[in-house]
């Protein structure tokens, strides 16, 4: 019954997945985008992976989803008709996603039995027991996440970092490019302002 | 019983996925979208209950708080065309 459930939601995700690259309507993949994250969310719960499952819902299906809407404010709600799809594009994105699934061959199956937490339970009983007096925090999984494999925590921290970075460079140069000046009905919107601040000021007013 | 529960979830989630991929404006989608995630939030409360721990229901209701949000911030763009940067109440009210 659990693989059933579990495959169900799967098959939804590909299903919306679909949906949100055929149609053309933005907000309606907004929208749809925001199921997607809440089936994800619900497929990590039948598959006991509870605290990915709260973050997934929480930034998958709240955050992004004000985020992509604050997006979409300051475009249009159509995507625009490409008469010439890129076949490099498609190539690159066929290769990474076949790249991707590549590197999930030598996973273990879900709920294998000879995946390395089933051949090692001495180690779960290890954590349970003394991650308290070895670390401290009384949740495990942050005693797991931020010491034993704190390298691989230091790691997603850098990419992120590196993430926050690149968007932060990229609103920078947008802001200082010809064309883009001050709108007339904001005073005060100096060049030399910081990229945070532009972004609460739309560049056009649309209900004037 | 759970098993019929889930199983009546599980095609009640398909149809209204359906609804979601057809529905013609944006309000068909838009409602079908939060009775999705309205039948994920039961999906996982009656889960939960079917494998024995009842403190899924916690979870579910995170889920419900998010999916709220969700279709608020989504109908308040649709009625304003932005989230609320103030322009639109002077020409409002």
């Amino acid at each position: 019954m659990e693989t059933l459930v579990a495959d169900v939601l799967l098959t939804f995700l590909v299903v919306i997945a679909v949906g949100i690259i055929v149609l053309r309507d933005l907000l309606a993949a907004v929208i749809l985008l925001g199921a997607y994250s809440l089936t994800a969310a619900g497929a990590f719960v039948v598959m006991d992976a509870v605290d990915v499952a709260f973050t997934e819902a929480a930034v998958g299906s709240g955050i992004s989803t004000i985020l992509f809407l604050g997006a979409l404010s300051f475009t249009k709600h159509e995507q625009k008709p490409r008469g010439n799809d890129s076949w490099v594009a498609v190539l690159f994105v066929v290769v990474t996603g076949a790249l991707l699934i590549y590197g999930t061959l030598d996973m273990p199956y879900y709920g294998s039995a000879t995946s390395a937490a089933q051949t090692n339970p001495d180690l779960a009983v290890r954590f349970l027991q003394q991650s308290g007096s070895e670390v401290g925090p009384p949740n495990i999984v942050t005693s797991v996440l931020a010491s034993y494999r704190g390298y691989d925590t230091l790691g997603e921290t850098m990419v992120v970092f590196a993430a926050g970075m690149a968007v932060l460079s990229l609103l920078g140069l947008k802001r200082r490019r010809p064309g883009l000046e001050a709108p007339e009905d904001a005073p005060g919107d100096t060049p030399g302002e910081t990229p945070a601040d532009a972004l609460d000021e739309p560049p056009t007013s649309r209900h004037t | 019983m759970f098993i019929a529960g889930i199983l009546a979830l599980l095609v009640t989630m398909a149809l209204t996925l359906w609804r979601t991929l057809l529905g013609p404006t944006l309000f068909d989608r838009l409602l079908a979208v939060n009775s999705f995630g309205t039948k994920t939030v039961l999906l996982i409360a009656v889960y939960g209950f079917m494998t024995g721990r009842p403190d899924f229901l916690d979870i579910a209701l995170v889920y419900a708080l998010i999916n709220f949000v969700g279709t608020i911030a989504v109908l308040k763009f649709f009625e304003y065309d932005d989230l609320g940067s103030g322009k639109y109440q002077e020409d409002d009210f």
